[in-house]
């Protein structure tokens, strides 16, 4: 219970920058009244309690459960069982992500606009749903390739500089329109629980195996589920 | 009786996105490993109290946040308009720069998944790295890279040429940052853009580029977002490059103290 009570005072310092922000322009650049101040007011409280019971949750549940099943991977050894789970948490929490399937739905419609594919729902719809199974192997494979790379302490840095060069190199053979969309997707496709799950895999595989330090092998699982996207949109929009 | 019901709503769709990563996880659990959780009853009440801290929080932006944030938005973009100039000049929009730095880092500082990484980088690195300072590191970053992303927005300039120098500042951060730091900071990228600051930056990135003549919604109002993520990476490197500078020279001994 006072767990509970730290973590909502930590929630309201956590939230009292927006807050701040929200109050300074709406009064003195805009110059104009709060409207229901009520509902905002039980909004804020709903956020602040919300907040404090994930946090809570995270560090009673998603992490010591994500730490424990990287630890009994690491004793099991199956290469196989391991990476198929790495590829089904990067595909099975990407397929569903809201984010995803408003930003797919975007993109469809921004190459319908340009005339790359045939303005018609049909045809719009084939073409989000086929973006999304892309982009969800994509972030399957992605995780696979952090999860070896943990395994095998390979140094981060190539390959992310790498990855950031084929982006590069494939920016300028991709259209125009679907750039911007790309680009963001690779921030939209972690969500609140994956987060936390593949760092707590990351961090869990990093310790349980001898040499390999949770620090420097640990982190990263994220940075690669973020940039496959990336790559793997601008090569659908090369060929679709 | 409202509330009510958007909680229920809320509390739905979370479940219906949690449902399933819970049974993959209790799929592999069973079938794969086969092995008994120690501590099961905590952590599957963990579970529980994610999914229900997590839908009151969604209900409570979309009840309290979002609705002001995206009015602000959409008056502070339109704001301009009344001048009917036939160029638009970067520095009428002075004010959008402000509040999107603002808003950026104030969305970020209450964003879940950077609270749980930071937390985690806090207890694997025994406490090297703290919370607070990566958590305001990657503030920074965002703040900086979403007012950048207005900048271009009403500028008109390809987003491409600032997302590759960028790549390439963070290429030349990484030849001197620290092993233990770069993953970390790779990773903030990803984490900073997530349930508060997405709906809040895309609501800005639209209404500025629906405002500005000559911008389109649909091609220039992205980017915002791919900004809030390259610009955190660059942030991080730099305060852990500039915090060891600083711990370096505490250790050598000044010759002015004596």
């Amino acid at each position: 219970m006072k767990a509970l009570a730290g973590r909502i005072f930590d929630a309201m310092r956590d939230l009292a920058p927006i807050v701040v922000v929200i109050a300074f322009f709406q009064i003195v650049v805009l110059q104009q009244p709060f409207p229901n101040l009520g509902d905002t007011f039980v909004g804020l409280v709903c956020v602040i309690l919300g907040l404090a019971l994930f946090i809570h949750g995270l560090e009673s549940g998603l992490f010591p459960f994500g730490e424990a099943i990287a630890q009994a991977f690491a004793k099991k050894s199956s290469l196989i069982a391991l990476l198929s789970f790495a590829f089904c948490l990067g595909f099975g929490t990407t397929i569903a992500e809201p984010a995803l399937i408003a930003i797919a739905a975007e993109a469809a419609e921004v190459v319908a606009l340009a005339g790359h594919i045939e303005n018609e729902v049909s045809v719009r719809e084939a073409y989000a749903l086929n973006l999304r199974l892309v982009v969800a192997l994509s972030v399957g494979s992605a995780v696979v390739i952090g999860v070896v790379r943990i395994l095998k302490g390979w140094p981060i840095h190539v390959m992310i500089i790498s990855a950031y060069v084929i982006v590069t190199v494939l920016t300028f053979f991709a259209p125009h329109e679907i750039i911007g969309i790309a680009y963001d997707s690779g921030g939209v496709t972690t969500s609140t629980i994956t987060v936390p799950l593949l760092t707590a895999l990351g961090v869990g595989l990093a310790s349980s195996i001898k040499g390999r330090n949770p620090m420097v092998d640990g982190f990263g699982l994220i940075a690669f589920a973020c940039l496959a996207p990336i790559i793997f949109i601008l090569v659908y929009g090369m060929i679709a | 009786m409202e509330f009510l019901v958007g909680l229920a709503m809320s509390f739905g769709s979370t479940l219906r996105d949690v449902a399933p990563i819970v049974l993959m996880l209790v799929v592999f659990q069973a079938l794969v490993l086969r092995q008994k959780l120690p501590r099961l009853k905590q952590i599957t009440s963990g579970f529980a109290l994610v999914v229900i801290g997590l839908s009151l929080f969604l209900v409570g932006l979309e009840d309290a946040l979002f609705p002001i944030g995206e009015t602000m938005a959409t008056q502070l973009t339109a704001s301009n308009l009344a001048t009917t100039a036939v160029e638009v000049r970067w520095m009428d929009y002075v004010v959008v720069y402000a509040f999107a730095a603002a808003i950026g880092f104030a969305t970020t500082i209450a964003e879940p998944p950077l609270i749980a990484v930071a937390l985690k980088a806090e207890s694997a690195s025994g406490g090297a790295i703290s919370a607070w300072g990566l958590r305001l590191a990657v503030a920074v970053g965002v703040a900086i890279g979403v007012s950048l992303g207005c900048f271009r927005i009403v500028t008109g300039t390809p987003l491409q040429w600032y997302i590759i120098v960028a790549y390439i500042i963070v290429m030349i951060q990484t030849v001197f940052a620290s092993r233990t730091i770069m993953p970390l900071a790779y990773d903030s990228g990803g984490v900073t853009t997530s349930t508060v600051t997405v709906p809040v930056v895309a609501a800005l990135g639209l209404g500025l580029a629906s405002n500005i003549p000559g911008r389109s919604a649909l091609i220039d109002g992205f980017g915002l977002i791919a900004f809030a993520s390259v610009f955190p990476i660059m942030s991080v490197l730099s305060y852990s490059l500039i915090s060891s500078t600083l711990a370096k020279r505490k250790h050598t001994p000044r010759k002015t103290e004596h």
